[in-house]
């Protein structure tokens, strides 16, 4: 079973990717910002995080630059799940080191495409 | 509805379109024709029966049978057909074709786009190795409105997000406000035009590689083998054909055959069993 961290400030958002990534039978664990992941990370290292942009105390692009520099951890994949839309937005992700990119809103059938984009199903 | 009514409709659908509907489909007549009954002005479906039976209009029969296509889509659809494209076809028409440097590939029943586009999106990333060939990408369908949406290119975030790797979505859209508009040099590679497949394929010639996915199982048996076989004419030995996931050849014709471990293709059965190579 592999593993997923979901990583955003909604409680709503939080159980309804829960709930989602346990039927494609995915371990969850969950974090409030980015502060919090990278203390995931450091305790579980996760196959895979899914990954808000706008969260209080480390937004997380923030978070993605500060695990991408960590050689001391296992890199996951990181798919960004955010309402930020916009080109501008994909391109700094992806260059920060992101692996895929969800825009908000967002159901199964895209997480299980996106998931499947970056060999995790 | 009565089903004298269901009778009217479903022998119009499968003259049409080679639609087949079973009884236990009553709902799907209703919910799909009660719109485009209000949109022409009729108060009820009973309304619309009516006007077909009197007036037998052939603008009302089209409206009719292109509101009962099923026209879901999605890029890079079930995957392993655009993978066996770029891994197996593509290969071995470098070498079938080196002599013409000419291909030609039918969208059997593309709807809106993303088939032809996907197989587009493949030839693109490959486009250094191909520089003198010339592709013909074309994409058909029975149903009017979704061929001009595959025309404009046009698509909404939820749909660039199913089976589209974020890397294409940043190399060949661009955002308008809330859709997406696919680049002029992917669209260019991609040609549009209504057929319908119960119609003669000649005057669309011949072609060495045809998708026919996920619109066969509409149709009955008859109309099933009959299309396969129509295909496998305009198909040369060495040609390919690809079928939806749900689909197959095996008990409808045995002109094409399954290619072992490669799912999806086919190809004809009196073909060289060495064409394509083994799956690695
Ligand atoms: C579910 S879509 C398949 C789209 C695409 N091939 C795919 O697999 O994603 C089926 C399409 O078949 C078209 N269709 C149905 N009957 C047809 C016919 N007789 N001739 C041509 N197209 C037809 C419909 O209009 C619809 O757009």
């Amino acid at each position: 079973m592999k593993s997923c961290l979901v990583v955003d400030d909604s409680k709503v958002i939080r159980r309804v990717a829960r709930r989602i990534l346990e039927e494609l039978d995915f371990s969850i664990e969950e974090a409030v910002d980015g502060k919090d992941a990278l203390g995931a990370c450091e305790r579980m290292s996760p196959d895979v995080v899914l990954l808000d942009w706008n969260m209080p105390v480390m937004d997380g692009l923030e978070f993605l630059k500060q695990i991408r520099g960590r050689s001391d951890l296992r890199q996951p994949v990181i798919v960004f799940c955010t309402t930020e839309n916009d080109m501008n937005h994909i391109r700094l992700a992806m260059e920060a080191g992101a692996d895929e990119y969800i825009m908000k809103p967002f159901d199964r059938e895209i997480i299980e495409a996106k998931f499947a984009q970056v060999g995790l199903m | 509805m009565k089903p004298q009514d269901f009778d009217f409709l479903s022998s119009l659908l499968r003259r049409r379109s080679g639609l087949t509907l079973n009884p236990d489909k009553v709902y799907l007549l209703e919910s799909r024709l009660t719109p485009l009954a209000r949109r022409s002005g009729m108060e009820s479906l009973d309304g619309l029966i009516a006007e077909l039976r009197k007036s037998a209009s052939e603008q009302l029969m089209r409206d009719v049978t292109e509101a009962m296509t099923t026209n879901e889509s999605f890029f890079f659809r079930d995957r392993t057909p655009f993978d066996l494209f770029r891994d197996q076809v593509l290969p071995m028409l470098r070498q079938r074709r080196a002599a013409t440097k000419k291909v030609r590939i039918w969208c059997a029943a593309c709807s809106t786009g993303q088939e032809p586009y996907s197989l587009a999106f493949v030839l693109k990333q490959q486009e250094a190795q191909w520089r003198d060939w010339k592709f013909e990408i074309i994409g058909t369908d029975i149903a009017r409105p979704v061929l001009q949406k595959a025309k404009e290119g046009i698509y909404s975030q939820f749909e660039v997000q199913r089976g589209l790797p974020i890397q294409l979505l940043m190399k060949h859209f661009k955002q308008e406000g809330d859709v997406w508009r696919l680049s002029e040099d992917i669209r260019k590679m991609v040609t549009f035009r209504e057929f319908n497949l119960l119609d003669n394929f000649a005057a669309l010639g011949k072609f060495d590689v045809i998708y026919c996915r996920n619109v066969l199982i509409y149709f009955d048996q008859s109309t099933k083998s009959n299309v396969l076989e129509r295909m496998r004419k305009i198909l040369p030995d060495d040609g390919a054909l690809f079928l939806g996931a749900a689909e197959t050849v095996l008990g409808i014709t045995d002109k094409f055959r399954p290619v072992r471990g490669q799912r999806g293709m086919y190809l004809p059965s009196d073909a060289d069993q060495n064409l394509m190579a083994p799956a690695s």
